[in-house]
């Protein structure tokens, strides 16, 4: 069992930490989450959702460089801690196990 | 990004503005970068309008209460919100702080405690009234019977009634449970053996004994039934019998008869209404012994007694006194006073007693409240010169702020420290307001004429003092805790605090405040005394000087009238001697059935009844106008009638002396008229009276005692006369002086209370103005020392740091004036015969404040300006 919970939406944000590589940002998760989702969410949800997985420490934060088109202002760059990484795996293996037990018959797809 | 000559789009700069406004600092650069970077995307993609909207939802979901605070990491953060680990070391702070500072503690301590002594005072009064009676187990359903009556066009209310309407209420109305008939409080003299007292008590039948949940602790409650028994209270039992049984002893009473004791019952507390009744003997024994009571018991007109009753469960007050209203008047003769029924509820007997024109207007109820709001204004200007003097040494206070919060210290544990230092002090400030109320109840008993101890044994004492000090604490220290801890550390440590004028008003607002509270209460102490000199001014018509008055309780005294008179005047201590149904300084009682040349019929004022013996003008040293004083030498005296000048003014008539009166079917001649003689309460006009000719009922001797004998001297010789004609009777004399002074103790009284409050409210006020004078005289010791260098004289500084202050004052004076005067009007409308309120009064309050605040800001004027401005200045 996880010690920590994660919800659905912080372990949508998680995971695009995890795929921007090193680029994850306020602005990169919010355009990516935008793009790969098709979900418009506030800016206020993803600032809030980065802070919160900081303090359940599944990420880890550093100011990084400025940037003329920000105003000078610098910018705080998340990347996936280890304990990020292994609940992102727990899940996608509880997801995997679940997935094996469900009955062929049970989901019928759709349209078909 | 490519460089572009195209401005870079820019959203709206209000918003931006609120974004820097309102989000957390700690993570305003990188959400303000991020956004910015996300407008030029959102433009781009969809136009300047969405980018804006846009921005502004953005915005909005990134500011408070939204947006989630990042924590800053520290090495020892707490996780709960009162640091309880830190306490004890708050504490130990506070606690040296306040020995380090000791003149301010002092202020501090001294202003506080002396706040919540008068606090802790109106409190314990305050409860004493509100709580009076409330111990008598059927509070709710007692009530007293009243009437209203019609003398003329003005009605009247008296708690005196006709005893048959007792029997009525109990035959006829079902509301009634118990009806018990009463005397008013009466001295007897009660002996046991040698023991001999004069004692306060109450006849009453046996139904009063359950209405009033009298508490027995020895013998049986239905005691009185027995007409020769008598039940006392507790202390009054010990007088008498001490440890003993006092079940089944005699008490002699009035010298006739002897009583057995069926009962003692528990005292009546001090915030009784029957507090002062010591024992209680059968209204049986009281008709069988006094013949008017007798002859009173089937006369629906001889209105001379009091009615208790009990009502049922169901019965409401209102309801049950619009059916008895009218009972008199639907009897045969009904009286031309129109009397008019109905019943005063135990909750209203002691707070709403006044009645006015037939309407019940209140009472002491109007000075619980005026002194509740007097103990809450003294306690908030404790509290405000705390917050003022705290504020005031912020200065100082700031460096030691700034190394705390650049060590590590975040505002919460400020807070908790200042606020930690507030409790410390209010607590030690408790311990010595519970010592100044300690000394000073005894005093405050006997100005307020009150019982009042303090309730060591009550939960509920001790629970509201906690809640007491813990508010005190926090109101009096949340403005420093807030203020103080709202410091930048940086700015502080840099030296660049500055005292800006936003938070001096505050404490500008303060003083001005205070300032009114005192003058305006200044102006009452000196308009209440005022008008006790107006009224004591006032002539009385007689002399009272020397004039003594002893009652008469047996009826052989006034049969040996002559011998009395002559050994007294054998003894060479008396001048004038003789003998009154009444006491001077009282009208004691008043007739409606006076007929006189020209009096309209329609018409039945009130006039007062006097019987006297001859020589009475001469004892109390009457006026005449008009006419002669009656003499023993005229026989036709025993029909003659002294008018006084009210009286004659009521009657109208051109040439009163030899006119005929008619009074009870008599012929009256008047043969004099008097001065107008304050019989009753000295702010009211006086009541038209007349004077005749009666030995039979006297129960009053004036005695006018030697001028040239001593006074010890005279009343000891006038007591071995008094002895001889009856020996079992003990002595007692009142010297009309100060039965008369008597009048006045309630204006006294409030006079004395006031005075008590407008000195400690004085008192705090220049407490706190010193404290702002000294924070004024150290912020600007620098300009000081500059102005010295340059050649100011000490009067020109004295002058620059005192006229602030001067100018507050005025703002003071000018706020309360209009407030003073308009509840002193209000005050002094209850009075017929009152003082003005000249301007002068404001004006020498006014002015004595102006001198006040000056002396108060001398010392730190004076000290400022005499100081080396080498000192101050050295640090530049």
């Amino acid at each position: 069992m996880r010690k920590t919970y994660l919800g659905e939406f912080e372990e949508v944000i998680l995971l695009l930490v995890a795929i921007l590589d090193g680029d994850a940002y306020g602005v990169t998760v919010s355009q990516e989450l935008e793009q790969q989702t098709g979900r418009q969410v506030t800016f206020g949800a993803v600032h809030n959702t980065l802070i919160r997985l900081e303090e359940k420490g599944f990420v880890h934060s550093q100011l990084g460089g400025a940037t003329a088109e920000r105003g000078g202002r610098r910018k705080r760059l998340f990347t996936l801690t280890p304990a990020g990484s292994r609940a992102l795996q727990n899940i996608w293996e509880l997801r995997q196990q679940l997935w094996q037990l469900v009955p062929p018959h049970a989901i019928k797809p759709a349209g078909i | 990004m490519m460089y572009s000559n195209k401005p870079t789009p820019q959203p709206p700069r209000w918003v931006i503005r609120l974004l820097q406004r309102l989000h957390p600092t700690e993570t305003l650069e990188e959400v303000a970068g991020d956004l910015a970077e996300l407008y030029v995307y959102w433009y781009q993609q969809a136009g300047k309008r969405q980018a804006d909207w846009r921005y502004v939802l953005a915005v909005f979901s990134v500011l408070p209460p939204f947006v989630r605070r990042r924590q800053l990491k520290q090495e020892h953060a707490s996780n709960s919100f009162i640091p309880f680990t830190m306490l004890t070391h708050y504490f130990t702070i506070a606690y040296r702080h306040l020995l380090r500072n000791k003149a301010t503690s002092f202020l501090h301590i001294a202003g506080l405690s002396s706040g919540m002594a008068v606090a802790m005072l109106i409190g314990l009064w305050v409860w004493n009234e509100l709580s009076f009676n409330k111990h008598h187990q059927n509070y709710d359903r007692i009530v007293q019977l009243w009437q209203f009556v019609a003398f003329d066009a003005e009605k009247s209310s008296y708690n005196s009634l006709p005893i048959p309407l007792a029997e009525e209420l109990r035959n006829n109305y079902p509301d009634f449970k118990l009806v018990s008939v009463a005397t008013f409080n009466r001295e007897s003299i009660l002996a046991h053996g040698q023991k001999q007292f004069t004692k306060t008590g109450m006849y009453v039948e046996p139904a009063f004994v359950p209405i009033m949940s009298v508490k027995l602790l020895a013998g049986a409650a239905n005691g009185l039934n027995d007409v020769r028994s008598i039940m006392l209270s507790q202390s009054l039992a010990q007088t008498f019998f001490g440890s003993e049984n006092p079940i089944n002893k005699v008490i002699k009473i009035d010298n006739k008869q002897t009583l057995k004791v069926t009962g003692v019952y528990e005292d009546f507390p001090g915030n009784s209404s029957f507090r002062e009744v010591l024992f209680l003997a059968p209204w049986q024994w009281f008709v069988a012994t006094n013949s008017y009571a007798r002859n009173a018991q089937k006369e629906w007109d001889e209105n001379s007694f009091q009615i208790f009753a009990q009502l049922t469960e169901q019965a409401n007050v209102e309801k049950v006194s619009a059916k008895i209203k009218d009972i008199r008047m639907k009897l045969d003769n009904p009286p031309p006073y129109k009397p008019e029924f109905f019943l005063h509820p135990m909750s209203k007997w002691h707070l709403y007693a006044d009645f006015q024109n037939g309407v019940n207007t209140g009472g002491l109820i109007y000075f619980v409240w005026l002194f509740g709001i007097v103990g809450v204004f003294v306690l908030l200007l404790a509290c405000i010169n705390f917050m003022n003097l705290s504020t005031a040494r912020s200065e100082k206070r700031a460096k030691e702020v700034g190394i705390r919060k650049a060590i590590g210290s975040v505002r919460r544990q400020l807070i908790f420290q200042f606020l930690s230092e507030s409790l410390l002090t209010v607590a030690i400030s408790y311990s010595i307001s519970i010592l100044v109320v300690l000394v000073a109840l005894p005093f405050f008993n006997e100005v307020a004429n009150t019982n009042i101890r303090i309730l060591w044994s009550n939960p509920v004492f001790w629970l509201s003092s906690l809640v007491f000090c813990l508010l005190t604490g926090f109101i009096a220290g949340s403005y420093p805790a807030l203020y103080l801890s709202s410091f930048q550390p940086v700015k502080v440590l840099k030296g660049a605090l500055k005292v800006d004028q936003s938070v001096v008003a505050p404490r500008k607002m303060l003083v001005v405040f205070q300032f009114t509270v005192s003058i305006t209460l200044v102006i009452g102490i000196i308009t209440v005394f005022r008008q006790i000199d107006y009224a004591k001014d006032r002539p009385t018509g007689y002399s009272r000087n020397g004039l003594i008055e002893v009652r008469i309780n047996s009826p052989e005294l006034n049969r040996q009238f002559a011998s009395i008179k002559n050994d007294l005047f054998q003894s060479r201590a008396v001048v004038a001697f003789s003998e009154s149904t009444g006491s001077v300084t009282d009208d004691y009682g008043g007739v409606t059935n006076v007929d006189w040349p020209g009096k309209s019929p329609e018409s039945h004022p009130l006039l007062m009844a006097n019987r006297i013996t001859h020589d009475y003008g001469k004892t109390i040293g009457w006026q005449l106008m008009a006419g002669r004083d009656f003499s023993e030498d005229f026989a036709s005296d025993s029909s003659a009638i002294i008018l006084n000048e009210s009286a004659l003014q009521l009657m109208a008539l051109k040439n009163p002396i030899g006119e005929t009166i008619y009074w009870n079917n008599k012929k009256y001649r008047i043969i004099g008229i008097i001065r107008d003689m304050i019989k009753n309460n000295p702010f009211e006009p006086v009541s038209p009276s007349f004077f005749v000719i009666d030995y039979e009922s006297a129960n009053v001797m004036n005695i006018k005692l030697a001028p040239q004998m001593g006074t010890r001297e005279a009343l000891r010789r006038v007591e071995e006369v008094y002895k001889k004609y009856n020996p079992a009777v003990p002595f007692e004399y009142k010297f009309v002086n100060e039965e008369y002074a008597k009048k006045f103790s309630h204006e006294e009284r409030i006079g004395k209370l006031t005075t008590f409050f407008a000195i400690l409210a004085i008192f705090i006020s220049c407490l706190g103005l010193f404290g702002l004078a000294s924070f004024l005289a150290e912020q600007r010791t620098k300009e000081i020392g500059i102005r010295k260098i340059l050649g100011a004289p000490v009067f020109h500084i004295w002058r620059l740091l005192s006229k602030d202050f001067v100018f507050l004052v005025l703002i003071a004076f000018f706020l309360a004036t209009p407030i003073a005067y308009y509840f002193l009007h209000k005050w002094l409308q209850n009075y017929e015969y009152r003082t003005q309120l000249p301007w002068w009064v404001f004006a020498a309050v006014g002015s004595g404040a102006l001198i006040i605040t000056l002396l108060t800001i001398s010392y730190q004027a004076i000290k400022a300006a005499l100081a080396n401005p080498i000192k101050s200045l050295r640090s530049e």
